[in-house]
């Protein structure tokens, strides 16, 4: 007897166009209830093919389009590959240049955490929040923009050093900006560690252990909210952070709320290190000459997105090309955290739980194709080869 | 006389929907494949600093009761089938804004190999709105653009059927 039985599992879908987030990914969650059963996503919305598009344009060329696989952390993106190709072909960047980098990646980071606090409150319903954070977050862009040209594509880098000098004007705007964001900051870190009705949404919601967070590899912000000391500026010290240690954040409770409080901490931090930069310019070149070619040979480079650890593989054949650009981003590897710890959760929580860890689509949606070990069809693929797949592969999928 | 009344009526009706239209364009944003650049400036131009909502510009949630789509990025393989969805989706009349280099030429993801193009490849485009990104202030001017444009489209009809009516006095 079926008729009148109760489903077992209901399912909501959810994206990829939605309101929670701006950007396309499409999630499945099986409810009972309001009670959030379980959870599968579906990404490959924002794939375009940058990585294999790296192969077919030259060194300098590529520095553009790497800049462009995410807007948000787009200097990161350029740091990590200027410090891979230097690395291949032997080259250091000019102390100067190495601070410069850094500064625009803190002033990167303070952007982005203020942007991630403004997001996160947008979807617990706290527009209030939103609106003051994106409110400072302009300074912030001004300053970036006083600096660079751009508000968010920044094209600092250049191989072998950055584009442009911070002038005395500049360091006066940025200290008064940063003054400016401290005290704000110091502001939101009390609203959202007391502000009752905010805490009740945050405080023991989507919840990651330390032990969770070290099996599903969570890294970033994230990690470090669920007592996980991962920071590649702490680690593996690069650039100027050689020369400027980092103080890493650390929270225990794993929960949203701990997220924030990390995330905010950081802002601090970042304070701290902007302004010590600033102290400290060491003098001299903003860049040196770089060969048009590296060597041939493999370098990796790591460095500390405001999302986590952002990892780079640059393969070069000595050509003019690179051989194989491969790229990691932090979103992809915490997006298992939020499928595990959706589970249990009330409905209402998800789009928190989501935003919770900063997700960014456009930086992890890549293709992977696996081949068995021994497989003799494993072999590189050519632009054709990849066309022609993804047009079979879409053909069998809608 | 009765024709004439008819006429005055509609009239009168589509000058209520263009002010209506107009005043209050309610925008839904879809991202097809973009870098992030263009969308955080779309928010920016929503928050306090930029402000469109003291224009009347709404940012709504769902397809069904937006009037302007506005489009980021190139359009990818796996995105097309969604951003016509969502257009069909949307109620007549509806307009599209590109926004950004990818959404108007593909950009730097020009011919990716899981890129199908730009944004008018799949549906069509009323204003484009270049840079990469645009500052928030081009993204208005864009919005300010389309909303002429459909003023105009009106008072020129308007000030044609007037002429018209003007010409007509005149012979008689």
């Amino acid at each position: 007897m079926t008729t009148g039985s109760v489903p077992k599992r209901f399912s909501i879908p959810i994206g990829p166009q939605h309101p929670a987030l701006k950007e396309p990914g499409h999630f499945d969650f099986s409810v009972d209830g309001e009670v959030v059963t379980g959870a599968t996503v579906r990404l490959g919305y924002a794939h375009r093919g940058i990585e294999k598009a790296a192969e077919n344009q030259n060194w300098v060329q590529n520095l553009y389009l790497l800049e462009r696989i995410c807007g948000i952390c787009s200097h990161i993106h350029a740091t990590a590959y200027c410090l891979g190709v230097e690395k291949l072909a032997d080259v250091e960047a000019p102390p100067r240049a190495q601070a410069i980098r850094v500064l625009i990646a803190e002033l990167e980071r303070v952007h982005s955490h203020l942007l991630w606090l403004g997001v996160t409150a947008h979807e617990a319903g706290f527009d209030t929040l939103f609106m003051y954070s994106w409110r400072d977050r302009e300074t912030v862009m001004d300053i970036l923009e006083s600096l660079t040209g751009n508000r968010v594509n920044y094209s600092a880098n250049m191989l072998g050093g950055v584009k442009f000098d911070v002038t005395d004007d500049n360091r006066k705007a940025i200290e008064r900006g940063v003054n400016f964001l401290e005290t704000r900051t110091r502001h939101y870190l009390n609203v959202v560690t007391t502000d009752q009705v905010f805490v009740q949404r945050t405080r023991g919601v989507g919840v990651i252990t330390r032990e969770q967070a070290e099996q599903l590899g969570v890294i970033g912000p994230t990690a470090r909210a669920s007592g996980v000391l991962r920071d590649v500026r702490v680690e593996a010290p690069y650039a100027a952070y050689r020369d400027i240690p980092v103080q890493p954040v650390i929270e225990t409770a794993g929960d949203l709320e701990a997220r924030f409080v990390v995330r905010l901490k950081e802002l601090f931090e970042s304070y701290r290190l902007i302004r010590v930069i600033l102290e400290q310019m060491p003098p001299g070149d903003l860049n040196v000459r770089m060969p048009r070619r590296p060597k041939a040979g493999e370098a990796i480079s790591r460095v500390e997105a405001p999302r986590g650890e952002l990892f780079y593989f640059i393969k070069s054949n000595g050509a003019d090309n690179p051989e194989r650009v491969k790229v990691r981003t932090p979103t992809l590897c915490n997006m298992a955290s939020v499928l595990v710890t959706a589970v249990g959760q009330q409905l209402a929580d998800v789009p928190m739980i989501l935003a919770g860890i900063d997700p960014c689509f456009s930086c992890n949606d890549r293709a992977v194709t696996i081949s068995k070990a021994g497989d003799a069809t494993s072999a590189v693929w050519s632009w054709q080869q990849l066309r022609q797949y993804s047009q079979a592969y879409y053909r069998r999928r809608l | 006389m009765q024709l004439k009344l008819a006429d005055l009526w509609t009239n009168a009706l589509d000058q209520v929907k263009t002010w209506a239209r107009v005043n209050s364009p309610w925008v839904i944003h879809f991202n097809s494949g973009s870098c992030n650049g263009c969308d955080i400036e779309i928010l920016a131009t929503l928050t306090p600093r930029y402000d469109v909502e003291r224009l009347g510009i709404k940012l709504q949630g769902s397809p069904r009761h937006a009037d302007v789509l506005i489009c980021t990025g190139p359009v990818t393989r796996q995105a097309r089938e969604r951003l016509r969805r969502i257009y069909e989706q949307m109620p007549e009349p509806k307009f599209v804004i590109a926004v950004g280099s990818c959404s108007i030429s593909g950009g730097a993801f020009h011919r990716c190999y899981n890129v199908i193009g730009h944004i008018d490849e799949v549906i069509p485009v009323d204003v484009y709105v270049p840079g990469c990104p645009p500052r928030p202030e081009a993204i208005i001017d864009g919005v300010v653009k389309l909303l002429e444009k459909l003023r105009g489209a009106k008072t020129q009809s308007a000030n044609a059927e007037q002429e018209g009516e003007w010409r007509d006095d005149n012979r008689g």
